[in-house]
């Protein structure tokens, strides 16, 4: 690669590289900073860094492909590099306060953060198999130690284990896979693949290789079958980092999922479409019969975000324009509804106790603090799918997607899924609204107010804002096709 | 084929690295078992050099004698495990060994026979590489490594990063008593009359 290549490819690659170098950045200013100082001032460096990057993304970005085809940059990476920079940032504002409360004092925190999230970034933008894997191994190591780093807790270090041992088993998988579709096909560029599938005859390796990729891709946004790790990390890692779990990197693996089974096996539609429609199916029907039972809130948001994964494959599974114009919009939506339901999460404090997490604990919310539990039912509403709020739109996009696919039984299936899964959703507000008070929470920091109300105001806006909204995601799908 | 002094050597190598495979499981003190796995790598890494490998026979050399295996015969040493008790029950799972080794040897067989009779190679292309005789394999690998492959050289480099803060973050506890760390300023500040005494020593007395 000659020089002035060289120096586009970088230019291109910008946020990442100022997100690696601001990285190194920051551990030096940790590692020196006073220790009483060190994680806020990181905290609000790498807020800083990220909505930097963030804006030097939405304004300057350019587009085309770098590194010699294994990273590309075009409309739907910036789109879906948008969220995850969004579910980054506000991730790590909320985590500010807690860290002052619950004397939170890792300055190592906000960095692997930052790191996690340029792995994310690397994922969005891969163009090749081996950007695929080192970006994914870049944000799955940072998140295993992410999850375990409230070291003195059994439950933290247990919720990093066991999340670090079955991600292990799935890169293994997934990287069994690609070493087979490198084997059956020559190539690691997606477009190369794509080229050596179209019109040739499908070979059982590809397919088998396929087959484990897809596992790897469904064990990272945790969808049946490969779901387990979701609820014991979601509940034993610190708030915080479990609102940051929810948000940024299931943003970032579902673009990478994808953007593997449309650029890279469009010709194969037919072939991996029956895998990702079982997939769907399966994390629709558990993420609404398993929640049920659940008494903590941050097991259910996770068995509801299982669900919601699977809503979200149902357009990917029409594996058209609509049906991807779907799944952008899905995630937009989904980041906007679990960022605030986290931030309410996370002002669940009380005077004596601390932070509680039980769904008990919210009982009678609507006497003692009327406002948060009118956000509350609103963004449950719109996770339950109810008209008019955000979250009905987002499952009628998908649900139109397979409709149009002719995909008939997946699209009812997703209803009556959906159906059962409102009422757990509902139980919560009726907890809220009509249960005996059992103790207010302290009034919540200023930061989870404002996430709070923004996506409070989205959802409940949505009705307003949806069509550039939707202009903008369909015109991100198509860089696609 | 390899003939003449080339095929002398390869025997030699080839024979011994298979007979100290062989007595690193046969051996009884497990630090000799690692000293024969030492000697394996070893002549592993000859054979690469004599197939023009030079390259993966050092990286052999550094990595897994330097490190691995050094590695290994400090937890051997270190640590107290009765590797007798543990294979006692070795020779019970024999039959298990037996059936891996004839599918192992069915499957070498196969792919001989399709060598032999040439059942069609995959129609695949694979990355064009120098003759060794205009560059050698060092070099043709650090031509591409850090030219084309310059990007994921870099991030496997920030990986490696984020091993070693993860490494740090879950095990480093500043706050613990009776951490000794170093201390920069008291080091420099330290001069030669604060640390040094003469003393004249009577002989046959001591201090």
């Amino acid at each position: 690669m000659s020089a002035e290549l060289l120096s586009e490819s970088l230019t291109l690659a910008l946020p990442e590289v100022i997100l690696a170098v601001g990285a190194m950045i920051l551990l030096m200013i940790g590692v020196f900073a006073p220790a009483g100082r060190a994680n806020s001032t990181v905290t609000g460096l790498a807020v800083a860094i990220l909505i930097g990057v963030l804006g030097w993304m939405l304004l300057m970005s350019g587009q085309g492909e770098a590194f010699n085809g294994a990273f590309v940059q075009d409309g739907f990476s910036a789109f879906m590099k948008t969220l995850t920079l969004i579910g980054s940032i506000v991730a790590l504002a909320m985590s500010a306060g807690f860290a002052r409360a619950e004397k939170f004092d890792r300055f190592e925190f906000p960095i692997l953060i930052v790191l996690a999230t340029l792995g994310m970034m690397l994922m969005i933008s891969a163009n090749s198999l081996l950007t695929l894997y080192m970006g994914l191994e870049l944000q799955s190591l940072a998140l295993y130690v992410v999850a375990a780093i409230n070291r003195d807790s059994v439950r933290s270090t247990e919720a990093g284990l066991k999340y670090f041992v079955l991600g292990a088993l799935s890169s293994g998988m997934m990287l069994y896979g690609i070493s087979l579709v490198y084997g059956f096909t020559g190539h690691i560029g997606f477009d190369q693949i794509a080229a050596a599938l179209t019109g040739a005859e499908r070979s059982v390796g590809v397919l088998f290789g396929l087959v484990f990729l897809i596992t790897g891709l469904a064990f990272k946004i945790s969808a049946v079958p490969f779901h387990m790790w979701t609820p014991d990390v979601y509940e034993g890692a610190p708030t915080p980092v479990t609102a940051f779990f929810a948000a940024a990197p299931k943003m970032a693996a579902m673009a990478m999922f994808v953007r593997v089974v449309i650029d890279g096996f469009g010709p194969v539609t037919s072939e991996w479409q029956q895998i990702v429609v079982f997939i769907a199916i399966a994390s629709m029907i558990l993420g609404a019969f398993a929640a049920i039972g659940q008494r903590n809130i941050k097991r259910l948001m996770a068995y509801s975000s299982i669900g919601h994964m699977g809503y979200a494959l149902v357009g990917l599974s029409a594996g058209t324009l609509v049906g991807v114009k779907g799944v952008i919009i899905y995630m937009t939506i989904y980041l906007a509804m679990t960022l605030g339901t986290f931030a309410f999460i996370l002002a669940m404090r009380r005077k004596d106790e601390g932070n509680v997490e039980n769904i008990e604990d919210l009982a009678g919310l609507s006497a003692t603090n009327p406002v948060m539990a009118t956000i509350l039912t609103i963004l449950m509403f719109s996770l339950a799918g109810i008209p008019p709020l955000a979250g009905f739109w987002a499952k009628w996009y998908v649900f139109l997607a397979a409709v149009e696919a002719g995909l008939y039984p997946l699209a009812i299936i997703g209803v009556l899924a959906s159906v059962v899964g409102a009422f757990y959703y509902l139980r919560i507000i009726k907890i809220m609204w009509f249960d005996e008070p059992a103790g207010g929470f302290v009034p919540a920091a200023g930061e989870l107010r404002l996430v709070m109300g923004v996506s409070g105001l989205f959802v409940l806006g949505y009705v307003l804002i949806g069509g550039p909204i939707a202009a903008t995601a369909e015109a991100a799908a198509r860089a696609l096709f | 084929m390899i003939t003449g002094l080339g095929a002398a050597f390869f025997y030699l190598f080839a024979f011994v690295a298979v007979a100290s495979a062989f007595m690193v499981i046969a051996a009884r003190n497990p630090v000799h078992s690692v000293l024969y796995l030492i000697l394996t790598f070893f002549n592993a890494a000859a054979l690469f050099l004599l197939t023009g490998a030079e390259f993966l026979s050092m990286i052999l050399l550094v990595v897994y004698i330097g490190a691995v295996a050094v590695l290994f015969l400090f937890v051997v040493m270190m640590l107290d495990v009765d590797f007798a008790s543990m294979k006692r029950g070795a020779l019970e799972y024999a039959p298990i060994g037996a059936i891996v080794g004839v599918v192992l040897g069915a499957e070498l067989v196969l792919v001989l026979a399709a060598s032999a009779f040439d059942l069609g190679r995959p129609a695949t292309t694979s990355l064009p590489m120098p003759d060794p005789a205009v560059r050698h394999n060092t070099a043709a690998l650090g031509d591409i490594l850090y030219t084309d492959y310059v990007f994921f050289f870099q991030i496997a480099g920030i990986v490696l990063l984020v091993a070693m803060i993860g490494a740090i973050v879950l095990t480093l506890r500043p706050q613990r008593p009776h951490v000794k760390r170093q201390n920069m300023a008291a080091q420099v500040a330290r001069k030669p009359a604060d640390a040094i005494e003469v003393v004249d020593v009577d002989t046959g007395k001591g201090i």
